[in-house]
């Protein structure tokens, strides 16, 4: 095994000792690369050299965390995706007087405000409770602020419409000084808070569970485990929606999910032990 | 099932890539027992937009072994796998492919330096990269990686590819890299399968 190789396991194993986020089932090449780029960003010789800074200084960690967890996300991203959610998933939320929803690995939140958008129009947001959750407070706390760069705007509202948007876009956001101030109405149902798909157990029973272009981060042993998570923080019959290229189909925890619209990535969990959902 | 891929070749393009791919699949004879047995191949084909890429009706000369690459996708000989617009595709030390999402590099996503270098990073001298035409110089430092790594190296010919920029800098960084026009490299990556591994110190040298 190359130096390399070696100490960015001891890298991981001393954050993991130190600051209790455990990178350790991280799928190895991306997680390998992030390491290098937060070595240029820092000019540490080497993950040893880092390592013993982050051990003394917590602030650097702080700073370097951000680098080694998922990167943002977009508004409405892989539009039909949300269409899909309105065809398939939201007909049944209806159906419950009141209903929940986890977006695991919400990362600075474009998407949570997505959904929240989405189901303003769908006439049923008053009856929902959405959890938006991420590892990264920092990234938490940009989701909780909903302000995002307006150069971005043309293309979200590109995304919007493609997803079946009903209104104009802009209804939802004021635009000054180069950011866009997302509505604050529009996270009234929202909470966000710090959870650890890698260490932190179920805290609800939810109708839906969103988590898109998170899996890819992960190893198979971790996939495995975080979609067994997943399966056990839904009610049966609930919906589980992932990235557009990510699949439940080789892990056994994917056995117990139906798949409702292959190409969005949209599956429900089974009834009971074979039964169709 | 895993595993059974003993080279794998990696292709990167941008500009003018879709009519230089189905060139190279059109002369691979993909029945043959070198790549349809030993080898796979994963290509980086730079592209505007995000979306999905319908890839047998883009590329019928592959139809049946030519694959958008998903998570975990694992590799399996005599197959070929697109990066899905707007995702790094990565190669795992376990011959599977992974996405990221990570930033874009040379303000691409996917990136082919990101392809190249962890296929260096995992197969080794079992390597084999090809740098087609294209716009910027995507590519370059991930041909140094694969030469670096023993493994061996080709670019189209500068003067045949509709766009140069990319593989003049591939060139550039390993001047040792077979400079070939496209009807060659389907026979070239036959043999390149063929070849044994070579040594560091022979890195990168033409056929």
């Amino acid at each position: 095994m190359d130096a390399e190789t070696i100490e960015t396991r001891l890298l991981i194993e001393a954050i993991r000792t130190r600051y209790g986020y455990d990178f350790r089932n991280y799928a190895e090449a991306s997680l390998r690369r992030r390491v290098r780029a937060v070595l240029l960003r820092t000019g540490f010789d080497s993950a040893s050299h880092l390592q013993h800074a982050l051990l003394r200084d917590e602030k650097l960690f702080e700073l370097v965390l951000p680098e080694l967890t998922v990167p943002t996300s977009e508004m409405f991203r892989d539009p039909l995706v949300f269409q899909a959610i309105r065809q398939h998933v939201v007909p049944i939320l209806k159906t419950y007087p009141s209903f929940r929803i986890w977006h695991a690995g919400c990362s600075t939140g474009e998407e949570v405000y997505s959904l929240a958008i989405l189901l303003e129009e769908e006439h049923c947001y008053d009856r929902a409770t959405i959890y938006a959750t991420d590892i990264n407070p920092v990234s938490l706390k940009t989701a909780q602020d909903g302000i995002y760069r307006a150069d971005t705007l043309r293309k979200y509202t590109g995304n919007y419409q493609a997803a079946g948007g009903k209104q104009a876009f802009s209804d939802y956001y004021t635009a000054a000084y180069g950011v866009a101030r997302f509505d604050t109405r529009l996270r009234r149902n929202i909470v966000f808070a710090e959870h650890n798909l890698a260490t932190d157990a179920v805290f609800a029973e939810t109708h839906l569970v969103i988590c898109r272009n998170v899996l890819i981060y992960f190893d198979r042993t971790l996939q495995e485990q975080v979609v067994r998570l997943f399966a056990a923080s839904l009610r049966r019959g609930g919906f589980l929606c992932l990235g557009s290229k990510e699949s439940l189909s080789h892990l056994d925890s994917g056995h117990e999910f139906d798949e409702v619209a292959a190409i969005e990535r949209i599956y429900r969990r089974k009834l009971s032990h074979g039964e169709r959902a | 099932m895993t595993g059974t891929v003993q080279k794998l070749v990696v292709v990167g393009t941008s500009a003018g890539g879709i009519a230089a791919l189905k060139a190279i699949f059109a002369g691979l004879p993909a029945k043959q027992p070198g790549f349809s047995v030993k080898a796979a191949m994963a290509i980086v084909l730079h592209m505007r937009n995000g979306g999905s890429l319908d890839v047998s009706r883009i590329f019928p000369e592959a139809a049946g072994i030519i694959h958008e690459a998903i998570d975990k996708t694992i590799l399996q000989p005599g197959h070929i796998y697109l990066a899905p617009p707007g995702y790094h595709l990565l190669v795992e030390t376990d011959r599977t492919l992974a996405l990221s999402n990570d930033e874009p590099v040379i303000y691409s996503r996917p990136s082919i330096d990101v392809l190249f270098e962890t296929a260096a990073e995992a197969f080794g001298a079992d390597t084999i990269g090809i740098v087609l035409t294209g716009a910027s110089h995507d590519g370059a430092a991930g041909l140094s990686a694969i030469a670096s790594k023993g493994g061996i190296c080709a670019v189209q010919e500068p003067q045949e590819a509709e766009a140069s920029a990319m593989p003049k800098a591939a060139l550039a960084a390993v001047s040792g890299a077979a400079s070939l026009p496209l009807k060659a490299v389907g026979a070239w990556i036959q043999a390149a399968i063929g070849k044994t591994p070579t040594t560091l110190q022979s890195a990168g040298e033409s056929l």
